[in-house]
């Protein structure tokens, strides 16, 4: 069990080295970007399919906390300050050597707040909204459950949208880089951005958080918490006969799924330089919903594959004008179809013969 | 405020207090008869408005409307016969995400069809400056329209529920679906029919308003919420109880306006939609006891 | 003591209850809006006993036992559990106490394993959280390994060890029977609460549940059990409790319940007057 989990991260990681070798021998290094920014929606769409598939708890707005995560890094490390210099909040993050000073165009002082600060105040953020949020959220069920968190993503659109603030319709743009790490001797400096030079180091980083997502998923799920969450799935009452508070586990692992979205809005943001409303959009929310779907709920690797992959060949535009359409057609496929996932199709069969001909 | 100025807020509220009774409807026309939310609905409501006013370059408004009435409830009927007949007790989550998945299709048919431009019907009688007066209150003849629209779909339905023997099979199979195959109804056409009369209900709704509000591929999603909210309000299942409750809302929008900015007037009904589910899940006119006993 | 005022009762409280009961309620009412499903059923459990409520369908029996483990809430009345009021506490809370259930349509978790299913059964015995389980700390790997082991014991204890890596709701109906029991047995609860757990069952498989619930007992697991099986109750019951309509008619040892006029009246007697 334990050896089978670490051996495919291992080939999880190895994949992702030969995706890049395979760009290097092609001359198509520009697909990396694309593959930068699926493995952050992928981020969202494992977390999201913690929630969905393990604990079976549906969210229609994930938008809403990857917007979230996003905006706020956006605007603490893009937003002049100066004016508030003076204010506690400023003061203490000051104290803690979280401001960047600099100067705007016209010369006067820019004040905003480092990205390594911005990211903690949006995750922290995000995970307070997710815990205020669930606690009554998460008592619905269904429809009701569904309409909830379509409903939480609307506001979020919406305030986002009539915020000017939040740059409005525009978005905010210019968001500097984040960097992890400072260069050391021969190394080059880590730093999120979509600076092309940066191009093989973020892919590496993007992979890198996407692994280690997936690594701590896993973890949970083969732990006590994650059996519990697994059988509060098919039967809450049985749950709770056996000493399980349902309650508290689905609104740890809502908590958790805002995080992971809002890490990938953070980090996403900072790669591509800028955050527009659309990011928020219920539509977005669907496409997540729809890309764990076709991943099969209960399949984490499932939904990562299909998650990145589908996610990359949007990215791409391969869908065109039909982008939108594409993903309301595998949605309603594969739930008519195949409501496990397309990989439980023929694929499952296949897999059951393999694993139960080794063990016998 | 001025009177003046409340009655004008009163009858925009009303105006459109009277819309989200009837998404509200068509939502619980559904879910009376097959336990589902239709996330569609609104939709439905966008192709009646955009079907008519294509219809309208060939013939007069009042046939443009009957056709689009017509086309709709026949997507109605196609959508119900294609995705949900011939599941086999699907589970509620499957059924959210087939009805979610129908409702991007249709809009984004609509951006194919119609595009992005926003287009609207001619007012019915005159034209937007047209007003007629209400003691004080000046007013658009389009709203009586809508208003009037609105009674008659809901006293149409009334009578048809209580007074047909096909409205009568219909309840039958809201109240119990298995008893009611068992005194031989055919269950599964009860279905198709609830969508047919939703899409037709929703389409309607979808013309009288398009002078007023305009009609866009997109226009569906908001409504649909909307006319959740409304139907959380009166209680799922209870349409006479979302009539009242979307007026409220309605009017509690109108109202709004000279509170809180225009951008946030979406944010405010959802904001109450969540404050309903938490508090009073069973809607504000409905008992506990008898929600207990229906599928959440 | 019963019967006795309210000063006595709280003086009473103070007392180590579960001495003399495991389980006690008192006048306990349960009305779904105009139906009195629970009707003032009083009675006690004594530690180490077995203990049997019959009674024709729909006498309220599977509504008592979802009562008692909190899945439903009272109208009125007191439960004790070890001489602690337990009324109004959440399941999950009462599971926590030392009680562990079954349920007459079994309710086995779907994707889960059989051993899984049953290492669920050892939550209350276990801690590790949830970063504990994120980060796969150390701490953990003992915990995990001592569940699995134990699981594994209990499956054997059932005799469908073999099937322990074997979805747990596909097994065979008298299997999936026994994995609840483990999932229950894992818990190592004080007391165990069965719902019908020789129903759907043939009569060696019933025959080989009353050895096992014998057995239970003498593991120091006191047993109250909901059943249909007259033979199985009078076989292994201490005490009966005889409920119809949701009143309380008997509560005897079985021989006198065996006896008892009015008892044969509504259960054996009229049995099939009463269910049509």
């Amino acid at each position: 069990m334990k050896r089978r989990k670490n051996l495919a991260i291992a080939a999880l990681c190895l994949a992702a080295v030969c995706v890049h070798l395979l760009t290097l021998l092609t001359g198509t290094q520009f697909y990396l970007t694309q593959a930068t920014m699926a493995a952050y929606y992928g981020l969202v769409i494992i977390g999201l399919g913690a929630l969905m598939g393990y604990a079976g708890q549906i969210s229609i707005g994930h938008a809403g906390f990857f917007a979230i995560g996003g905006y706020l890094a956006a605007s603490l490390t893009t937003r002049n300050l100066a004016v508030f210099q003076e204010t506690w909040p400023l003061r203490g993050l000051d104290a803690l050597n979280m401001l960047k000073t600099g100067q705007d165009l016209s010369g006067d002082l820019l004040l905003t707040v480092s990205p390594w600060a911005a990211c903690g105040i949006a995750v922290t953020t995000a995970a307070l909204i997710a815990l205020v949020i669930g606690i009554p959220v998460l008592k619905l069920k269904g429809h009701y459950l569904a309409m909830a968190t379509l409903g939480f993503g609307t506001i979020i659109y919406r305030i986002l949208l009539a915020s000017p603030y939040f740059g409005e319709a525009d978005g905010i743009s210019e968001v500097p880089g984040f960097t992890l790490l400072p260069a050391m001797g021969t190394l080059g400096p880590i730093v999120v951005s979509g600076d092309a030079g940066l191009r093989v180091v973020n892919y590496y980083l993007a992979w890198g958080v996407l692994i280690v997502g997936t690594l701590l998923l896993l973890n949970l799920i083969g732990s006590r918490v994650g059996r519990a969450l697994r059988s509060l799935h098919s039967s809450e009452e049985a749950a709770e006969a056996a000493g399980i508070d349902t309650s508290r586990f689905k609104l740890q692992v809502f908590v958790l799924s805002a995080v992971y979205a809002a890490i990938a809005g953070v980090l996403l943001t900072h790669f591509n330089g800028g955050i527009g409303p659309s990011e928020a959009s219920v539509m977005k929310s669907v496409r997540y919903v729809a890309l764990v779907a076709v991943g099969g709920m209960t399949n984490l690797w499932g939904t990562l594959l299909m998650g990145v992959g589908l996610t990359f060949l949007s990215l791409r535009g391969v869908f065109g004008t039909y982008d939108d359409a594409v993903f309301g057609m595998i949605l309603i496929f594969v739930m008519l179809f195949a409501p496990e996932g397309i990989l439980s199709l023929r694929l499952k069969l296949f897999f059951q013969k393999i694993f139960l001909g080794a063990r016998s | 405020m001025s009177l003046d100025l409340f009655f004008q807020y009163l009858f925009a509220g009303i105006t459109y207090g009277s819309i989200y009774a009837i998404v509200a409807i068509g939502f619980n026309i559904i879910y009376n008869a097959t336990g589902i939310i239709n996330f569609a609905q609104g939709e439905f409501v966008m192709l009646g408005g955009m079907i008519s006013i294509s219809l309208l370059q060939f013939m007069p408004l009042p046939l443009a409307i009957a056709g689009a009435v017509v086309i709709t409830m026949g997507i109605g009927a196609l959508i119900e016969i294609l995705f949900i007949r011939w599941l086999e007790s699907p589970s509620v989550l499957r059924l959210i995400i087939i009805t979610i998945g129908i409702s991007i299709l249709l809009r984004e048919l609509a951006l194919h069809v119609w595009g992005e431009s926003i287009r609207s019907l001619p007012y019915f009688y005159g034209n937007e400056i047209t007003t007629f007066s209400l003691g004080s209150v000046h007013l658009s003849p389009q709203v009586m329209w809508v208003i009037t629209a609105c009674a008659v779909m809901v006293g149409g339905l009334n009578v048809f529920f209580k007074g047909t023997p096909i409205g009568r099979e219909m309840r039958a199979c809201a109240a119990n679906r298995t008893a009611a195959m068992l005194c031989g109804i055919n269950t599964r056409n009860m279905v198709t029919l609830s969508f047919m009369l939703s899409a037709g209900i929703g389409a309607l709704a979808g013309c009288v308003m398009s002078p007023i509000t305009y009609t866009q591929y997109d226009s569906g999603a908001s409504l649909a919420i909307k006319g959740f909210t409304v139907a959380i309000l009166g209680g799922l299942g209870n349409s006479m109880a979302a009539v009242a409750a979307g007026i409220l809302l309605g009017i509690l929008e109108a109202f709004s306006v000279s509170v809180v900015p225009l951008a946030f007037q979406d944010a405010i009904s959802i904001a109450i939609l969540l404050l309903i589910l938490f508090v009073k899940p069973h809607g504000l006119f409905g008992s506990s006891e008898a929600a207990r006993l229906k599928d959440f | 003591m019963n019967g006795s005022g309210d000063g006595l009762r709280s003086e009473l409280e103070q007392v180590p209850f579960f001495e003399e009961a495991m389980l006690e309620l008192q006048s306990v009412h349960k009305r779904f809006g105009g139906l009195h499903a629970v009707n003032d059923v009083s009675f006690k459990v004594a530690p180490g006993s077995i203990k049997a409520v019959i009674g024709p369908n729909g006498a309220g029996k599977t509504t008592l036992f979802n009562l008692i483990s909190g899945n439903l809430p009272i109208t009125s009345g007191t439960i004790y559990f070890q001489g602690s009021e337990i009324q109004g506490k959440k399941p999950h809370q009462i599971a926590h106490l030392g009680m562990a259930r079954t349920f007459q349509n079994i309710k086995l978790f779907h994707g889960l394993s059989a051993l899984e299913c049953v290492m669920v059964g050892r939550h209350v015995q276990s801690r590790a959280g949830f970063f504990a389980g994120m980060f796969s700390l150390p701490s953990t790997w003992n915990e995990e390994r001592a569940i699995r082991e134990r699981s594994m014991e209990l499956l054997e204890l059932m005799q469908i060890a073999e099937f322990a890596e074997v979805e747990a709701t596909s097994l065979a109906f008298g299997q999936q029977r026994a994995v609840e029991m483990a999932r229950a047995l894992a818990a190592e609860p004080r007391l165990l609460l069965l719902d019908e757990p020789a129903a759907g069952l043939n009569i060696y498989e019933t025959a080989e549940v009353a050895r096992l619930i014998c057995r239970i007992r003498d593991m120091g697991i006191t047993v109250l059990l909901v059943e249909h099986d007259m033979s199985l109750v009078m076989d292994i019951s201490d005490e009966i409790v005889v409920l119809s309509f949701g009143q309380k008619l008997a509560e005897d040892i079985p021989f006198n319940i065996q006896k008892n006029a009015e008892v044969i009246k509504i259960y054996l007697g009229e049995d099939d007057a009463i269910t049509a």
